[in-house]
């Protein structure tokens, strides 16, 4: 699940079936990967939060979404998920880049890096750390996500690092 | 036309279709008029009964999707025009009820009186963008729009009616989205 290719296949395997986002270059190399898939329709979102809006309808449609997006995008989309997936229950996969990780970053990253988790937590909603090179953590968070979409019925992020997923661009 | 006559008028070309409702005094004067299965009251996250359209219709094609937006809405999330013109849904409809006012909080004018929005519409690619004025007029467009094929704007200039002692909407979120899923069987 550490490469585009793994993770896109992965996402496939488990029915995800709807790609929406705003793009972030850490998350340069998966974009392309779905671009590029055949039956795979990734829909470029003009903003965060009118993708958390898609990603319900298309959910509530029957599809299971993922929506993509860096971090800077949670500010935008904080109350479509707190007035729309978290009163009425609709999930959605966030894959969302950590910009800002650690404090090193470009100067308009570093805030949002730092409250990034504060920030999930606050709001209910569920996330996970995705770490360059560990696997086994790659797994287990993949699996907590499937099970709070299936069965809570809330959105869960999967925080991004730098290094997984921004193949060709750096 | 007031946006009460307009959203009766609405209500009498709907079946069983998805229709997703902006949030305010649309879904709670659409609820009053008809409470219908497929109804989505959206009552919170302001701007994107668009976008939750367009996300049901493109995950169903096959389903003729109606959204009933408000000009304050619309304008909040313009960009959801150019989202849903770029996508070329068939089978979307796109209502908006232009009472030149956000009425829900009290009537402060919005920009909608300066802003022509069928040409915005239409200037994003849209096939059908056109403005009505009269129950007539909203009769004949909905009968284009329901049966032809889309993504389709109607701009539908009312004057404000809507009548804050009418309840707001009974169901709790969890039974607005089981009750919107059911249509889809
Ligand atoms: C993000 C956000 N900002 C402001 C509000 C307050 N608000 C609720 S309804 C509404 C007006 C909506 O305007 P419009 O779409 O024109 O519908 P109308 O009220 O005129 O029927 C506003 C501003 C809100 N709910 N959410
Ligand atoms: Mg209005």
């Amino acid at each position: 699940m550490l490469n585009s290719k793994s993770f896109a296949d992965r996402l496939i395997a488990e029915k995800f079936d709807f790609f929406t986002g705003v793009p972030c270059s850490l998350l340069s190399g998966l974009i392309s990967d779905l671009e590029s898939r055949p039956g795979v329709n990734y829909i470029p979102a003009v903003r965060e939060d009118a993708a958390v809006g898609l990603c319900a309808g298309a959910y509530m449609a029957g599809s299971l979404p993922v929506l993509l997006m860096q971090n800077s995008g949670l500010g935008y989309s904080l109350n479509a998920f707190t007035s729309l997936n978290l009163i009425y229950n609709i999930p959605v996969l966030v894959v969302m880049s950590w910009r800002g990780f650690g404090g090193k970053d470009a100067p308009e990253h570093i805030i949002m890096g730092d409250i990034n988790e504060p920030l999930l937590e606050t709001s209910g909603m569920p996330h996970a750390v995705l770490e360059p090179g560990d696997e086994a953590g790659a797994e287990a968070a993949f699996q907590q996500a499937l099970d709070t979409i299936r069965n809570k019925k809330i959105p869960f992020t999967l925080l991004v690092k730098k290094g997984l997923y921004n193949e060709g661009h750096h | 036309m007031t946006g009460t006559e307009a959203l009766e008028i609405v209500a009498t070309f709907l079946n069983n279709e998805p229709v997703v409702l902006a949030n305010g005094y649309i879904s709670r004067e659409f609820f009053n008029v008809q409470d219908r299965e497929g109804s989505f009251y959206m009552i919170g996250s302001m701007g994107l009964a668009s976008s939750i359209g367009l996300g049901a219709a493109l995950a169903r094609p096959d389903r003729k999707t109606v959204i009933v937006d408000g000009d304050g809405n619309v304008l909040m999330s313009m960009g959801t025009l150019a989202m849903i013109a770029a996508a070329r849904p068939k089978n979307l409809v796109h209502l908006c009820i232009d009472n030149e006012v956000y009425e829900s909080t009290g009537k402060q004018r919005s920009l909608s009186n300066q802003i022509e929005l069928e040409k915005v519409a239409q200037a994003n690619g849209y096939p059908y963008s056109r403005r009505v004025e009269t129950p007539d007029a909203l009769k004949q467009a909905m009968g284009e729009v329901m049966a032809g094929e889309g993504p389709s704007f109607l701009l539908i200039k009312v004057a404000p009616s809507f009548d804050s002692n009418r309840g707001r909407v009974t169901h709790t979120p969890e039974e607005i989205r089981d009750r919107f899923m059911s249509v889809y069987g």
